[in-house]
């Protein structure tokens, strides 16, 4: 048993930033090796990783592997209603994605949802992140007020979310009408949001967003927290500006965070479902079709479930392929932390 | 905790934090003063800013609609078991993640990482099909095991984080002191994992709560759903019932909302800062 030459025995700060201190890592963690690998060989037994990991994985297996298999099986199946009853697909090929492959509408979906997905991660981030530097900046009470301002918006249910900024925007007595209208931005009374799906998607990215920043804000903050105030003091001394002081150590400094966050808001905007859904009456009209939305009317109000699985696939395999690199590198930060 | 500021700074800093905690807070406030107000007063075409009737008519409509109780307890029976298996699991594996290492380690780690990206969506299918071809659509285990695989790999790896800060100095010492392997375990490590623990749950409480996608698609018969599949009920196609709706949400959100604030300053900050410092 060989013990992780890892951050643990370093201090707080140099384990959470490891960009920041590499050198004295590597010095300080050879030495911390030899000393401690003796320990460890003789208190754990070699299988004893495995009969702890065993329970997690046997449930992911099972609810997670296995569909996932059935899933890329579906996809070149025909598989309907009919096969729903008897329990038995019907092997047709890549039929299901020569279909979609052909189909325009597969195309806009996916640029659509490509599109949604920028937009959104790159808003969430930015405020998110705007946020928590003006935290920094705050006195006690106010951060204290904010943030828990911001833990209320957190706690939202998604779901709950959904609906009160359906009634926000309600195009009869929605307050978002009546203020827009009395703030001169133009007549918006009994204006109906969804009728474009521009100005749709508008109201559906705030809601995303709104509810996606106390999390970024308040992970931020916490890594902005832990910076060392003697490299910014230096870099002041030294004669930067905040902008500066910003770029050239905070941000070097957060990259792990960032990369963690930019990672999960990427999963977690491309396989948006239930505020479209939710927002729009489950009926939503073909302009306001996502990824996930477009897979789900296919399999579930279609009832062609290989059809909806083969879109299902591509999407796994698109998001597999935007968080490739992702993943390699909170590896990377896994080993250093 | 930047440099030195002036009294000017020190101004637009906090006019800001005003201008975004309104912003943030508003649509928070409105679904509440909404829930309070009487009808007359939620649909009017000028908004009633503050809900100067107050009344919990719309609590007790939300509250007296068939299904409602029925739907909190089984909403409440799926959270508690989600919440304390997926604990009990993450725990383990977290502790083999962030304690070992061993070979598989970093296989198993992208295999967490990985499979939170799997998006529950595509999934829905081979899992419905699956589930009515044993006939286990409409009931609550089913439900409860799906949610259990999409709250895991969260809870592990957060679990494992708060393991990671967990300083083996301080484990060492106690062991140099006399105390033994498992002895540490429990009197150093688990203290010290405990607010991990406890933001964990949370986490897992609030993924369970919340959860839509898979309660629609595999709890139809209305008893057998939770909250916030209910709360679909308030819209008909003569429209949204808004008063009772926004009452219904505030209910639905509540529990999260106590339970988040009761225990999120004490999580999350400063888990071992300064333990083993300098």
């Amino acid at each position: 048993m060989r013990l992780r030459p890892g951050s643990e025995e370093l201090a707080p700060v140099s384990a959470r930033f490891p960009a920041a201190t590499t050198a004295t890592v590597a010095g300080t963690a050879l030495h911390s090796r030899r000393r401690r690998r003796s320990w460890h060989r003789r208190a754990l037994p070699v299988a004893a990783p495995y009969a702890l990991l065993l329970p997690t994985a046997g449930v992911i297996a099972a609810v997670l592997g296995y569909p996932l298999y059935l899933l890329v099986k579906l996809s070149f199946q025909k598989y309907g209603l009919f096969e729903l009853v008897r329990h038995k697909g019907h092997y047709i090929g890549t039929a299901n994605y020569a279909r979609i492959l052909h189909d325009s509408q597969f195309w806009t979906v996916l640029g659509r949802t490509v599109l949604f997905t920028a937009v959104n991660v790159a808003l969430t981030l930015v405020l998110g992140t705007a946020i928590a530097l003006l935290l920094v900046r705050l006195g006690r009470f106010m951060r204290v007020v904010l943030t828990t301002g911001l833990v209320l918006v957190w706690a939202t249910p998604v779901v709950v979310a959904v609906d009160l900024w359906r009634w926000m925007v309600d195009y009869e007595f929605g307050v978002a009408n009546w203020t827009l209208t009395k703030l001169h931005f133009g007549n918006f009374l009994h204006h109906d949001w969804f009728a474009n799906p521009w100005t749709g998607f508008g109201v559906i990215t705030a809601l995303i967003v709104w509810g996606a920043i106390p999390f970024v804000t308040i992970t931020v903050y916490a890594g902005l927290s832990q910076v060392p105030q003697e490299l910014i003091e230096a870099a002041q001394i030294d004669g930067a500006t905040s902008l500066g002081v910003f770029r050239e150590i905070t941000l070097p400094l957060l990259k792990p965070i960032f990369v963690i966050l930019a990672s999960l808001s990427i999963i977690w905007d491309f396989q948006v479902f239930n505020q479209i859904w939710i927002m729009l009456d489950e009926r939503p009209t073909s302009d306001y079709f996502l990824m996930s939305i477009y897979s789900f009317v296919e399999s579930f109000r279609i009832s062609e479930y290989g059809l909806g699985s083969a879109i299902a696939v591509v999407m796994v395999l698109f998001m597999l392929g935007i968080t490739f690199v992702y993943v390699r590198q909170m590896v990377r930060i896994g080993e250093v932390q | 905790m930047s440099g030195p500021r002036t009294l000017g700074s020190k101004i637009v800093a906090n006019a800001l934090a005003v201008v975004v905690l309104v912003v943030m807070l508003f649509p928070v406030y409105w679904m509440v003063a909404t829930a309070f107000k009487p009808g007359r007063d939620v649909l009017t075409y000028t908004p009633k800013w503050f809900p100067t009737h107050p009344t919990l008519a719309n609590f007790r409509d939300a509250m007296g609609r068939a299904y409602f109780w029925s739907d909190v307890k089984n909403s409440l029976i799926i959270v508690g078991v989600v919440v304390v298996l997926s604990l009990a699991l993450a725990f383990l594996a977290a502790l083999a993640l962030a304690k070992f290492r061993f070979y598989g380690r970093k296989a198993f780690i992208v295999l967490i990482i990985g499979v939170q990206m799997v998006p529950l969506n595509a999934l829905v299918i081979p899992l419905y099909i699956l589930l009515s071809r044993v006939h286990q659509v409409d009931k609550l285990s089913g439900v409860i095991v799906m949610y259990l695989t999409f709250v895991l790999p969260f809870t592990v790896w957060t679990l494992r984080g708060f393991m990671l800060g967990v300083p083996r100095e301080l484990e060492e010492a106690a062991m140099v002191d006399g105390t033994t392997r498992f002895g540490a375990f429990v009197r150093i490590l688990l203290p010290l994992v405990a607010p991990g623990l406890v933001a964990t749950s949370i986490f897992a409480f609030i993924q369970a709560w919340n959860e839509f996608l898979i309660a629609y698609v595999f709890l139809h018969e209305p008893s057998k759903q939770t909250l916030t599949v209910w709360l679909a009920n308030f819209t008909t196609l003569r429209g949204t019932e808004w008063g009772p709706l926004m009452a219904g949400a505030t209910l639905t959100a509540l529990p999260v909302l106590f339970f988040f604030l009761l225990v999120q300053r004490r999580v999350a900050f400063g888990l071992t800062a300064g333990a083993v410092r300098g």
